[in-house]
């Protein structure tokens, strides 16, 4: 493929990306934890607030009507974004976190009950590992996990049939695309034998909403969340898609404004719908930045993001692997852009500070993965992560720095 | 480079060969240090003499360059100090990271780790085996 297609055309598009950092061009290679914006996406949240803030469903006023059209036109963005039927299936979250605490304390509550069992992986996101934990506590419920092999991160998805046919799984809670391997899980497959063993399924697409084509229908998944900042939208929005049915008879979450039809001083009665879940004055300017944010990517087009990622990770995969010492985690194809690696004995945060000297901004640590950091003998690792915007040079530059950091510490 | 105050070589040194690593059997206190944002944790272990001074110190652990140098440097440090002296030395040593004009009394090689001032998220860093070192005396003091 022609090389950075993608980052050649929109790069320009994020203010963010043309600064120096301790002398050097800023290299973000921190996708995986938080994206940048695009200059659409910061004028738009401040349009909103300059021209068309008020509260949502409350008012009468102009304003009020203009806040509350832009809220759910921004549901309505979301759902046509994940391919969803119905409006009503999109709740505004306040990211994944909070997606995955709503159904593990809604859901969870209602479905679950002694001898029952929650399976997920050995490879989930604290998110979606510790509200599981907790909900099984709550609930009477087990917590038992699909074990996860070697440093490639391969779960053999053949044994979830016999998994589930020999015991009560009630849930099944994964995540699309690890934050840390960079593998990505079969979910359409995983999610059709999990609908034909009655099993609900929950997605993390945390890290592939905003990377790939993600389409709840083609998935068949039951619940689906993800974080608005992972994909080049506001911090402290998330979307949680919930089948239709399932939503129905759900109890809401958190109690207050906006989620009731009637209070007594007795009682009170939801709402029907998403509003429901919503309880409270809701980030208004975040779902509309990340309205925003989601028709921007799909203006860019995610299956050539999906190239793009897939490239530049496979590419990074290659690259880092000549490097002495190198040990990198996760498959070597059929990889997502985001390579985690421990250089040598040189300690995750040593690397970090030490390429931060050079304006290459990157993660070490657990990666919220501290059981599976355990199981493969590590504490911690570098994480380069990658997002259409990044350039095959500043692979080059990684590569460059990383050998350096090998002469200065010494391995 | 800014980063060169940070790593400087004894760091380096220390934290390719750190001293006093290993443990000590029982009797000997042990204290531990662990820093979720990270993973890295560090166990001390602390023989006493008769009088109360910390006669053997050793410790043990995973961690990054700055946290395994300032650990072996406290070690070397601490020998032979009361415990209030040891404890009066931690004291020290994060006024010394976290005020511009603090005084280095009684640090020695300690202020090589200086260059956190320019990078306070090592903080934590840097004051992990000395937290570590402290936990050993709980109940003690
Ligand atoms: C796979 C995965 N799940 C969940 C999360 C949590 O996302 P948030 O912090 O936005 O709620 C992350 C982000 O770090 C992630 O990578």
């Amino acid at each position: 493929m022609a090389t950075d297609l993608l980052a050649c055309t929109h790069r320009g598009d994020f203010p963010v990306l043309d600064q120096k950092v301790n002398g050097s061009p800023l290299v973000y290679l921190d996708n995986a934890a938080s994206t940048q914006h695009p200059a659409c996406v910061i004028d738009e949240i401040a349009r909103y607030y300059r021209e068309d803030h008020a509260n949502v469903h409350r008012g009468i006023h102009a304003l009020s009507s203009r806040a509350t059209k832009l809220y759910e036109d921004a549901r309505a963005c979301a759902a046509r974004f994940l391919g969803a039927d119905s409006n009503d299936s999109i709740i505004f979250t306040r990211g994944t976190t909070e997606g995955i605490n709503l159904v593990a304390s809604s859901w969870g509550t209602e479905h679950l009950g002694p001898g029952d069992i929650i399976l997920i992986t050995e490879m989930e996101h604290h998110a979606n590992l510790i509200p599981w934990q907790m909900a099984a506590r709550r609930t009477g419920a087990t917590l038992q996990y699909l074990p996860v092999h070697g440093d490639e991160g391969i779960i053999d998805w053949s044994l979830l049939d016999r998994r589930f046919k020999g015991s009560p799984v009630r849930l099944l809670a994964f995540t699309h695309v690890s934050n840390s391997l960079g593998c990505i899980n079969p979910v359409s497959q995983i999610c059709a034998e999990a609908r034909r063993n009655g099993v609900i399924t929950l997605v993390d697409a945390a890290q592939s909403a905003g990377h790939a084509p993600v389409n709840v229908q083609e998935l068949g998944c039951d619940f689906l969340v993800f974080s608005g900042h992972k994909c080049c939208g506001p911090t402290g929005i998330g979307v949680l898609y919930g089948n239709p049915e399932l939503l129905a008879d759900l109890a809401p979450y958190q109690f207050g404004g906006e989620m009731i039809s009637s209070v007594t001083y007795e009682s009170a009665q939801w709402k029907s719908g998403p509003h429901r879940f919503e309880a409270g004055t809701p980030h208004i300017a975040g779902a509309v930045g990340l309205a925003t944010a989601l028709d921007y990517l799909d203006k860019i087009g995610r299956p050539a993001i999906q190239t793009s990622d897939h490239h530049l990770g496979r590419l990074a995969y290659e690259r880092l692997s000549t490097l002495p010492g190198m040990r990198i985690l996760g498959p070597k194809t059929e990889r997502a852009g985001i390579v985690s690696f421990q250089l040598g004995t040189i300690h995750a945060h040593d690397l970090v500070a030490y390429a931060d000297q050079f304006g290459i901004a990157m993660r070490g640590g657990h990666h919220c993965n501290q059981p599976l950091m355990r199981k493969l003998g590590l504490h911690a690792t570098a994480r380069a992560s990658f997002y259409f915007y990044n350039t095959e040079s500043e692979i080059d530059r990684l590569v460059d720095v990383l050998h350096r950091a090998s002469r200065y510490f010494g391995v | 480079m800014e980063i060169d105050e940070l790593y400087q070589t004894i760091i380096l040194d220390h934290s390719k060969r750190p001293r006093n690593f290993g443990e000590l059997p029982a009797p000997a206190r042990k204290g531990e240090g662990y820093n979720p944002s990270c993973g890295d944790e560090i166990a001390v272990f602390v023989g006493e003499s008769s009088s109360g001074t910390i006669e053997q110190i050793k410790f043990t652990g995973q961690a990054c360059a700055i946290c395994m140098a300032s650990t072996s440097l406290m070690t070397i440090q601490v020998k032979g100090k009361s415990i209030a002296e040891a404890l009066a030395l931690k004291r020290t040593f994060i006024d010394f990271l976290m005020q511009e004009a603090a005084p280095a009394t009684g640090l020695g090689n300690l202020q090589a780790l200086g260059g956190v001032k320019k990078f306070p998220q090592r903080l934590k860093c840097a004051t992990l085996g000395w937290h570590a070192l402290e936990g050993a005396f709980k109940g003690r003091m």
